[in-house]
């Protein structure tokens, strides 16, 4: 591979193992100026450990670093930084109590002659800095209010800040809507006409095309190939990730019946915070027996605040008219959701899904133990039984049910949050970004799994920000957008993801 | 190899274990006094009080929460049921007078503490107060109704019945050490074996699960803090019927002590991890320590420096072996 310029940054045969398990061997690679380079791997194949290493989380390692021709050693994130080289790290490392400026310039905060924080030059500073990656937001505003997208653009403002020479993003567009993917992608063009070398983890192999130049296929901890994207292709790549041939399957969805499971007419979400406002009004759909419903929008479309008025964690706010299994709701509380029969697989699963310092048959029986219980004691042969019987239909991969799941991959832990659910043996069961964060092949395990649920007579409401995800699993696709639904869309082979996206925008004069 | 397979909160038990064994082991060097019978069962009578309060205190930190309120809670309820048991309850205006026998009297106290802990519950889950500040409140609240209870002067004389619980001894055991050790047998099964137990572990570990899992969280809450405060009564109960005392001034810093043991025993204050037998080891070795202490005629001021040291030792180590 010929390369016009001397690589900025050279990883030179880095070995890195933890507790005897080998995580990294005698991997080398080179960044250019100038040149996005595409990390791919699995999870579990290395890439967030080299990316740490790069990026002086961890020192201690084999093998030697050059930046710029010099040999460096970093003893921590500081002096990684200090040289120039700075990491996006996918779970987001802001301080939700303070404001997007403080967390901006948290540690250099730049001082007056008195000694005083320079609050003035901070926020001007910031602002510009919010403009560049298109965000409309006052410098002064609390990170806890704003959304997952945002705070990532604000991660993505705070290394821009530091000026980098070498900029690490791992999964930036993760938790983001695809218009802020275009806005993210217009600032990396930037960077790189800036010269900045630039490391970009994803699992989006279209984006991956779309925006690198250079790709490093990591396998098990050991480099795969090397080479430039133009030379190559997708499956070539994903042949290369997983040692065979894999992709997005698209299954066949036979399983639909005519009998309505879940009906909710005139739904509307009041804003708790402004009376009179609306997150979501006039929504109407039903669900139907052994059907996967695509919902589909925008970041601040209410997605996720319709799953929530759906499963009763919006008490007093929702209107409308919710039915299900013979039951009214609005729901309530939870427990009243779970008793009409509806499940929720939440966004977040290790904020919301699980109980991480417990083992995958606690995890399992959670939403249940009222059916595994005699006179309040735990039935442990029925608990493990149920927690088996999971394993098995859903492959959790596991050295047994007593592992605990903080020790399981990305996922396996999103199959144990779906068995949670799938114990309380649900009627409808809603599901928010189901793949968020794991890798090709779990993603179509994930699918397949909510393709047989369908076909063994559930509803499934699958929300998703990713439109492939959509193509790939729904029968139908709801489209919100600014709190209302603005089409619902049969999928079959034909459907374009331009019908769906052109839904999802807001229009320009959008109703209150 | 195969060693490091053991569970960190296991491990940290076993290194308790081991420490107080070797403390044990320098103790009867240095003092011929101190591995004896007599002097075996004082420690146990002794530590039986914390270990009370130690087992209702890991239950509200598995939650994520603290008490802070236990050492007045126990003073309150020892006043409150010596005083009926000596003075009974005289309603004057309706002309009644109301005696109770042993039984009765540790029953009101009891369910005073049951329901002094419901309260702190139900401030803490109705009313969203942080536990620390909510507990710190009924800390003061609970002392100064003890001091208006009592005059601030001690209730003495209170019966042989009611100092047997305290005192007395049976099948060559004594009584607060089977109360005790009955307290820790349930709370074992409870907090292993039950829905109830699980609950609890589940919302100190990840609160928002639970939620979406459909448990009633401040229901679970709310129990957690009655139970400690029952507990805090079963401590009062003990120490008033030892003493033939119920002193006002009761249970100062006991809430700490008991924290203490807590901590010591491996039990994270960030809620979801920990056991009730750490607590119960932890407040071992702090009799132990205490009691050797006091037999090599260590000052009652150093006492308290090497308490404080061993707390930050042992959670220093636990943090340690969990980086890991």
């Amino acid at each position: 591979m010929k390369q016009p310029t001397e690589a900025l940054l050279r990883v030179d045969s880095i070995s890195k193992s933890f507790a005897g398990i080998q995580a990294l061997q005698q991997v080398s690679l080179d960044l250019y100026p100038g040149k996005v380079t595409a990390i791919l791997g699995e999870n579990g194949a290395g890439k967030s450990t080299l990316m740490k290493i790069i990026s002086g989380v961890y020192a201690d390692y084999q093998g030697r670093l050059f930046y710029a021709g010099e040999p460096v050693t970093f003893t921590d994130p500081k002096s990684a930084q200090d040289r120039g080289i700075s990491m996006i790290h996918q779970e987001l490392n802001l301080i939700p109590q303070l404001c997007i400026r403080e967390n901006v310039f948290l540690g250099r905060e730049p001082r007056t002659s008195l000694g005083f924080l320079d609050v003035k030059m901070m926020r001007e500073q910031c602002q510009a800095l919010l403009e560049r990656v298109g965000l409309a937001l006052d410098p002064d505003t609390p990170v806890e209010q704003l959304k997952v997208g945002q705070q990532q653009l604000v991660e993505i403002a705070k290394a821009l800040s530091l000026d980098s020479q070498v900029l690490i993003m791992d999964e930036p567009t993760s938790a983001i809507s695809e218009n802020e993917v275009a806005v993210l992608f217009h600032i990396i063009r930037t960077l790189k006409k800036e010269g900045k070398a630039i490391a970009y983890i994803s699992h989006k192999l279209d984006e991956l095309f779309e925006i690198a130049d250079n790709y490093v296929v990591l396998r098990d901890g050991k480099l795969i190939e090397t080479g430039a994207l133009k030379d190559t292709s997708s499956d070539a790549l994903i042949r290369k990730m997983v040692g065979r041939e894999l992709q997005l399957h698209r299954n066949d969805r036979s399983s639909v019946s005519s009998d309505c499971l879940l009906q909710v007419r005139d739904l509307a979400l009041t804003d708790p915070n402004r009376e009179q406002r609306y997150l979501l009004k006039a929504i109407d759909f039903d669900l139907f027996k052994g059907e996967v419903l695509g919902l589909f929008g925008l970041m601040g479309a209410g997605r996720t605040e319709l799953l929530e008025a759906l499963f009763g964690l919006r008490p007093g706010q929702v209107e409308g008219s919710i039915a299900l299994g013979g039951r009214k709701g609005p729901f309530r509380r939870p427990k009243e959701a779970m008793q009409a029969g509806l499940g929720l697989v939440p966004e977040d699963r290790k904020q919301e899904g699980l109980v991480l310092g417990m083992d995958i048959a606690q995890n399992t029986s959670l939403a249940v133990l009222d059916e595994l219980v005699s006179g309040g004691w735990i039935q442990e042969g029925k608990e493990a039984q149920l927690a088996e019987k999971y394993r098995r239909e859903l492959q959790i991969k596991t050295t047994g049910i007593r592992q605990r799941v903080e020790n399981l991959s990305g996922g396996n832990q999103q199959k144990v949050v779906l068995a949670k659910w799938l114990a309380t043996k649900p009627k409808v069961l809603l599901l928010d970004e189901p793949t968020r964060g794991i890798d090709i092949p779990a993603k179509n395990e994930i699918y397949k799994l909510i393709r047989n649920l369908a076909t063994e007579g559930l509803g499934l409401l699958v929300v998703s920000s990713e439109l492939p995800e959509i193509l790939a699993v729904a029968d139908r696709v709801l489209v919100l957008s600014e709190g209302r639904l603005t089409a619902t869309i049969p999928i079959d082979e034909s459907t374009s993801e331009d019908r769906i996206l052109t839904a999802a925008i807001p229009k320009k004069h959008p109703s209150p | 190899m195969t060693a490091l397979k053991i569970p960190t909160h296991q491990l940290s038990r076993f290194q308790s274990l081991i420490a107080l064994f070797i403390l044990c082991l320098v103790l009867s060097i240095l003092s011929d006094r101190f591995l004896t019978t007599a002097n075996a069962w004082n420690v146990m009578r002794q530590v039986s009080v914390n270990i009370c309060l130690s087992v209702g205190m890991t239950l509200v930190i598995l939650t994520a929460g603290i008490d802070l309120s236990v050492g007045s809670i126990l003073a309150l309820c020892g006043a409150v049921t010596a005083s009926l048991l000596k003075n009974g309850l005289a309603f004057e205006s309706l002309n009644l007078f109301v005696g109770f026998a042993p039984l009765g009297a540790v029953m009101v106290g009891l369910a005073l503490g049951v329901g002094l802990g419901w309260f702190n519950g139900w401030t803490i889950t109705r009313f969203s107060v942080p536990p620390f500040v909510a507990t710190l409140a009924m800390l003061t609240i609970a002392r100064g109704l003890t001091m208006l209870w009592t005059g601030g002067f001690p209730i003495n004389g209170l019966g042989e019945q009611f100092a047997f619980l305290g005192t007395g001894w049976f099948l060559g055991i004594p009584m607060p050490v089977w109360i005790t050790a009955v307290i820790v047998a349930w709370a074992v099964l409870l907090t292993n074996k039950t829905r109830f137990g699980r609950y609890v572990y589940a919302i100190g570990g990840n609160e928002r699960a639970a939620r979406l899992s459909g448990i009633a969280i401040n229901k679970v809450k709310m129990s957690v803090y009655a139970l400690a405060g029952g507990l805090a009564a079963v401590g009062g109960i003990l120490v008033t019927s030892r003493l033939d005392s119920a002193q006002p001034n009761a249970g100062i810093s006991y809430e700490l002590d008991a924290i203490a043991a807590v901590v010591i025993g491996g039990t994270s204050l960030s809620g979801g991890k920990g056991s009730i037998l750490g607590a119960v080891l932890g407040g071992v070795i702090i009799g132990v320590l205490n009691n050797g202490l006091v037999l090599l005629n260590v000052s009652p001021f150093w006492q308290q420096v090497v308490k404080g040291l061993v707390i930050l030792l042992a959670v220093m180590i636990d943090k340690a072996n969990t980086r890991k």
